[in-house]
């Protein structure tokens, strides 16, 4: 399969294959992704609210359809308008 | 091939790494002010880190090739008191007219209280009084999104003009709002958070190269101050032509940084 840049802004198709170039280090990242959710149940932190909100990213990433990365990152971004009245520690990933 | 890195806090870094730049083609920087990893205690200690971007990086940077640009402010992760934000404000005025100092930058809002966002109103206000361009700095993790709002709207209420300001680390889900109000974006390569130099290299394909940037905010978390180079070979490996290179990572950053008649690359 090629990828092509469609982009008429870019004004440029750019060919590689995709899936040689780069699943085998996907294919890595799923494993290890795995294999946290595992150390995490082993540590009795299913429920961290952190967990709860990567797992309703998995789901997400079975949906059909483009633009999972910025889905998933709506998924895990505050969904208030108004700023808060005071600035509390660090941000942590998920709301 | 040559680049330049618009956002990477050099004072954090080693004199080695200005000369792993330069061998890999960096020929200008601009460090934006940042939080030192720990509140400094008082106005003064602005006066010492603003000595250090205006007088020691440069004289640093010199000795490698590389033209070092700098932006003042308050950095949003010390906002939340606005006593001690006014004292610094009131000081900036006195380094505008350094030789490397580009603006005021970088603004914005880190967890996005009331007490950050009315800091960011004075020091958009501050720069517009003094015609300086504009560096943001845009939440982390979870804030991004509505922070990059309350940012684009604090902007527009002021009457910034758009071309006049980066929004600096935007992701998937904040790209698009910031190019569509003709804004210039930039896109931070960081490890674990931020973009990859996959992921930037498929926001490029997506949205296209017209106000982007690339860089390292390399500084003194975890942060390569090389990353840039890196979304070049990744550019390289999906087969772009060199053209297009050249645009995203020097071009882009020369054409809004010379809308400071400071910058010379």
């Amino acid at each position: 399969m090629n990828v092509v840049d469609e982009s008429s802004r870019s004004g440029q198709v750019g060919f590689v294959n995709v899936v040689d170039e780069y699943f085998l280090e996907h294919r890595g990242k799923l494993i290890d992704l795995a294999a946290f959710l595992d150390r995490v149940d082993r540590a009795g932190q299913a429920d961290d609210r952190r967990i709860q909100a990567l797992r309703g990213a998995l789901q997400l990433l079975l949906e059909p359809g483009p633009e999972r990365a910025r889905r998933i990152l709506e998924l895990l971004s505050d969904p208030t308008s108004e700023p808060v009245d005071e600035a509390r520690g660090s941000a942590t990933g998920a709301p | 091939m040559d680049y330049i890195d618009p956002h990477i806090h050099m004072v954090s870094r080693t004199t080695d790494d200005y000369e792993r730049l330069a061998r890999c083609g960096c020929r200008a920087v601009s460090e934006p002010a940042f939080w030192s990893g720990f509140n400094r205690a008082s106005a003064e200690g602005f006066r010492d880190y603003f000595l250090q971007l205006t007088e020691f990086e440069p004289t640093r940077a010199r000795r490698y090739g590389i033209r070092h640009y700098c932006w003042l402010c308050i950095n949003p992760k010390q906002a939340e008191d606005p006593g001690l934000a006014r004292e610094v404000m009131a000081l900036i005025p006195e380094y505008l007219d350094r030789p490397n100092v580009l603006g005021i930058g970088e603004i914005g809002l880190n967890r996005n209280s009331k007490n950050e966002l009315v800091v960011l109103e004075e020091q958009i206000a501050l720069a517009l009084r003094h015609d300086q361009l504009i560096l943001v700095h845009t939440p982390h993790l979870e804030d991004k999104l509505k922070g990059t709002k309350l940012i684009l709207d604090a902007l527009d209420d002021q009457g910034v003009r758009p071309e006049r300001a980066l929004i600096d680390h935007v992701e998937e889900h904040t790209v698009q709002m910031v190019l569509e109000r003709g804004y210039w974006a930039g896109m931070t390569l960081y490890p674990d958070t931020k973009c990859t130099p996959q992921r930037a290299v498929d926001i490029l394909e997506v949205h296209g190269t017209e106000r982007l940037c690339l860089n390292s905010a390399g500084d003194w978390g975890p942060s390569d101050p090389l990353a840039v180079p890196k979304a070049m070979q990744e550019m390289r490996r999906r087969e772009h032509p060199v053209e297009r290179l050249r645009q995203v990572f020097y071009a882009n950053p020369h054409a809004f940084l010379s809308q400071s008649p400071r910058f010379r690359a």
